[in-house]
This record gives structure tokens, sequence and C-alpha cells, in this order.
């Protein structure tokens, strides 16, 4: 059952027409072809799909499409760029935060979602919340210390302005 | 995997959420924030034909704040009462906004809503255990009418609920007792799914305990009050004596189940511990002077 719906992705208003049971996850990856945006387990346990929701961290294989028509998604496309890195991504790179980087993507994005929210999170918090994403190459020192970094600087929790 | 092929209807108010339920209701099954519903689907354990979303359906995401109760739309998510701790409307039920805390984690507490948490009737999920503990009211909606039923009365077992198949959950209404309660709970890891769970609440009153209740989570298919626990503790006074004599009879009332989480006897164990914790937490709360 394919139907019209209106998602905007960093910005950006698309028109898509998709069958309304799929998760929103797939409509980012095999329709708007935006791959950045990872997806492992498809039963909100891994957390590598994380993308911003109106704002807010949420789990991409856990909304369906209907469920995102008309809302607001952020993913790491919208962070920023090889040649101009958001602090996060910046900061996960100095803390080596990442080894195969398959996860990295959703714990970008959860910790954009928690600096937007609390600009300067105390380790404790930090630790609970990356606690909701996997990382199987058990960088979790180094993505605690990066997001800790990152906290420090402007617009952490925001996409840059790649103007 | 993905969720099977199914007719996904949207209802944009609760007159049009109440006729697709009337139409559709043996087939259908309503989705909210979809976090239980989103899983079982994509593992196909739940194949409806019909999903029914009511998450544009505003009037239901709408909080009451009385004098002598709090309603909280079925859409409220747990994160929106987590981050109402020392507001108005939760004053006296600030054990609401500390236990949603302990929900999921947060990409779960900014989708999931207490309505489909009751609805969905998971014996160790938080909400249903505080729901029973604060003998709160659900607000069921169909064509035929509104009914309230008491939470006790909602959940009949594993997943199981007294909601007939033209029926949504709309609200879920916490009276104002001024009772002291806490929540506390046991999960390998934070924000798993507790092991056990218990809740504790009890009317302070001269030093002593009025209305104690005792509820437990993940020992059966419902949460389930022990009432050998609770006459331990009536008219007396919180002390560690009388809170491990209630403790123990806890975990002698319950019988609970044993699978590859955990054995019936170290549930039984929780059971003892997480009682005293939470009859401790709340003693320490009613000297306070502070309800729930």
């Amino acid at each position: 059952m394919t139907e019209h719906i209106t998602l905007t992705v960093n910005g950006v208003a698309h028109e898509v027409d998709v069958d309304l049971r799929w998760t929103l996850v797939d409509v980012l990856r095999l329709v708007l072809r935006q791959t950045g945006t990872h997806v492992g387990c498809e039963h909100g346990v891994c957390g590598t799909c994380t993308v911003l929701v109106d704002g807010l961290p949420a789990r991409a294989c856990l909304i369906l499409a209907g469920q995102a028509d008309g809302h607001e998604i952020e993913t790491v496309e919208g962070l920023g760029t090889a040649e101009h890195p958001h602090p996060l991504q910046a900061a996960f790179s100095r803390h080596r935060a990442l080894q195969c980087g398959f996860c990295t993507p959703g714990f970008l994005m959860l910790a954009a979602g928690l600096l937007r929210e609390e600009p300067r999170p105390d380790p404790a918090r930090i630790r609970d919340v990356v606690a909701s994403n996997l990382c199987r190459c058990t960088a979790y020192d180094g993505i605690i210390a990066a997001i800790e970094d990152a906290a420090g600087s402007a617009g952490a929790g925001h996409p840059r302005d790649l103007g | 995997m993905k969720p099977p092929p199914l007719r996904y209807l949207r209802a944009h108010d609760p007159e049009e959420a109440v006729e697709l339920l009337a139409e559709y209701g043996d087939e259908a099954k309503v989705i909210a924030g979809g976090q239980s519903l989103v899983p079982l689907l994509n593992f196909r354990l739940a194949r409806p034909s019909v999903l029914v979303d009511i998450g544009a359906v505003t009037p239901w995401a709408t909080l009451v704040s009385g004098d002598r109760s709090l309603e909280l739309g079925a859409l409220t998510t747990h994160l929106r009462i987590e981050r109402a701790g020392g507001t108005e409307p939760f004053r006296g039920l600030e054990v609401l906004p500390r236990t949603a805390s302990l929900i999921g984690h947060l990409p779960i507490r900014s989708r999931g809503t207490i309505g489909g948490s009751l609805a969905h009737g998971d014996p160790a999920a938080e909400w249903c255990i505080l729901a029973v503990l604060l003998d709160a009211e659900a607000t069921l909606c169909s064509g035929r009418g509104e009914r309230r039923v008491p939470l006790t009365r909602l959940l009949q077992g594993f997943f199981t609920t007294t909601i007939a198949p033209d029926e949504v959950l709309t609200a879920v209404t916490f009276p104002r007792t001024g009772a002291a309660a806490s929540l506390v709970e046991h999960a390998p890891r934070h924000g798993d799914f507790a092991l056990v769970a218990a809740a504790a609440a009890a009317e302070p009153a001269d030093g002593v305990c009025r209305r104690p209740r005792i509820v437990l989570g993940g020992v059966g298919p419902t949460p389930v009050r022990v009432p050998d626990a609770e006459d331990v503790l009536a008219g007396r006074a919180l002390t560690p004596d009388v809170v491990a004599a209630a403790a123990a009879a806890a975990a002698a009332a319950v019988d609970p189940p044993s699978d590859a989480h955990a054995s019936s006897a170290h549930r039984r164990r929780l059971v003892a511990t997480l009682v005293t914790r939470a009859l401790t937490h709340v003693g320490g709360r009613a000297r306070e002077g502070r309800a729930a």
C-alpha cells in the first residue's frame, strides 16, 4: 500500500511514495539513498540507526514511514563533512572513539541530541545515555571522552552551518 | 526483518480512531509510539492486518492536573514525564517522573508512551506496576462509549488486557493519595527490562504506616500485590526490623518463574532485596514529609 508522505531530512523537504509499513531507516537508506544512517538489529536494541526526530534521539528502525510523515528528521549526513567535520566528529577522531565505524552514526546522533538538550552533561550522564547504543569494538571510553570534549564546543548539539 | 504486509491507517481525531477500530478492531492493532509494537512487527511476532496510528490524535496527549488526581493522556511520552519532575502537576506523584528514567533508554523514552506501555501489558513494565500500586484507572473509548477500568482489572496476564478489540486506551488517571511511594528494580544492565521490580507505597501518619502497598513486577503474569507483606507493615513504623520482616514475607509469598535470564530462586532473593530498598526509600520520604 504505497502512499505519499513528506519528510524533512536535514532541512530538505522530500516528498516520497512509500509503503507506510516500511521503517524510517529503510526510507532513508533505500528510498532517499542516504546511507549514512546504518541499520543493525531492526528491533531497537543496537542503536546504530539512531537519528533525531523533531530534535530528539530516536531509533529509525522503530518508526514506521507513516509515523514519520510530516516530521523533521536529522541524520549524520547533516552533521558535517570530511572537510568540515562537526565538533562531535572531530572529537570522535581525536579520541579514537571508533574502530570499525559501524555504530558511529548512531552514537554521533545520540550525542548530538543529548548536547542539544544538555550542553554540559557530566561524565556519569554521558555514560548513562551512551548505554543505549552498542559498540562491539568496545570504544566506549573513547566515545565518552569525545562527547565530554565536544560538549565544550559551540554548536556541538547542532548541525554545522555548511553555508 | 520488516513488518508484515498490513494496512496502515491514520486517525486524525478521536472520532476517526474509534470509527476505524469499530470497523477493523478484530484484525487491528493500535500504534502510538510503537516502541514495543514495532519490534514485534519487525520480528513478525505480531501480524495484525491493520494498524491504526493514533499518534496525531492530540486530545489524547493532554495532561489534566486536578486537586484529587492527575490524568495523563495515553500519548504522553516517558521522556515528557521524566522531564516533568519537580513541576506542579506531579506534586505528590513524584514517583512517576523518578521512575520514568528507568524505562529503556533516551531514544526509547522520546517515543514510547504511557498508554502504549499499559496497553502492551508487560508484567515487568514500570508503568503497569505503578498503576497497580497507586490505584490508577485507565480510560477506554469505543463507539459504545467510554469506561474507566482500574489497572488491576485491565491487566489480565502476560501481554493480555481486558481492552476490547474496538476499544482504545486514551488516558490513565492517578489519584493524589498523599502516599509516599518508590519503585526500584534490578536489571543486568541499565535500560534492560527488569528481572524483578518492587514498588511500595504508604501514607505516613503519626510515624506509622497507613494503607501500605507492595507490588512486584517480573514474578508472574501481571504485577502482583503481596498482602502477606502489607499485613506485616500495617500500623507499624518502618523500622529496619519491620522492613526486613515485610521483605521476607514478600519473598515467601511469590513463586517467580525460572527462565534464561534468572532462576526462580534468584528472583525470590531479588524480591527480598528490592522490597527492602523500596520500603526504606518510602520510610525516608515519609519522614521528610514528602508524598510519593
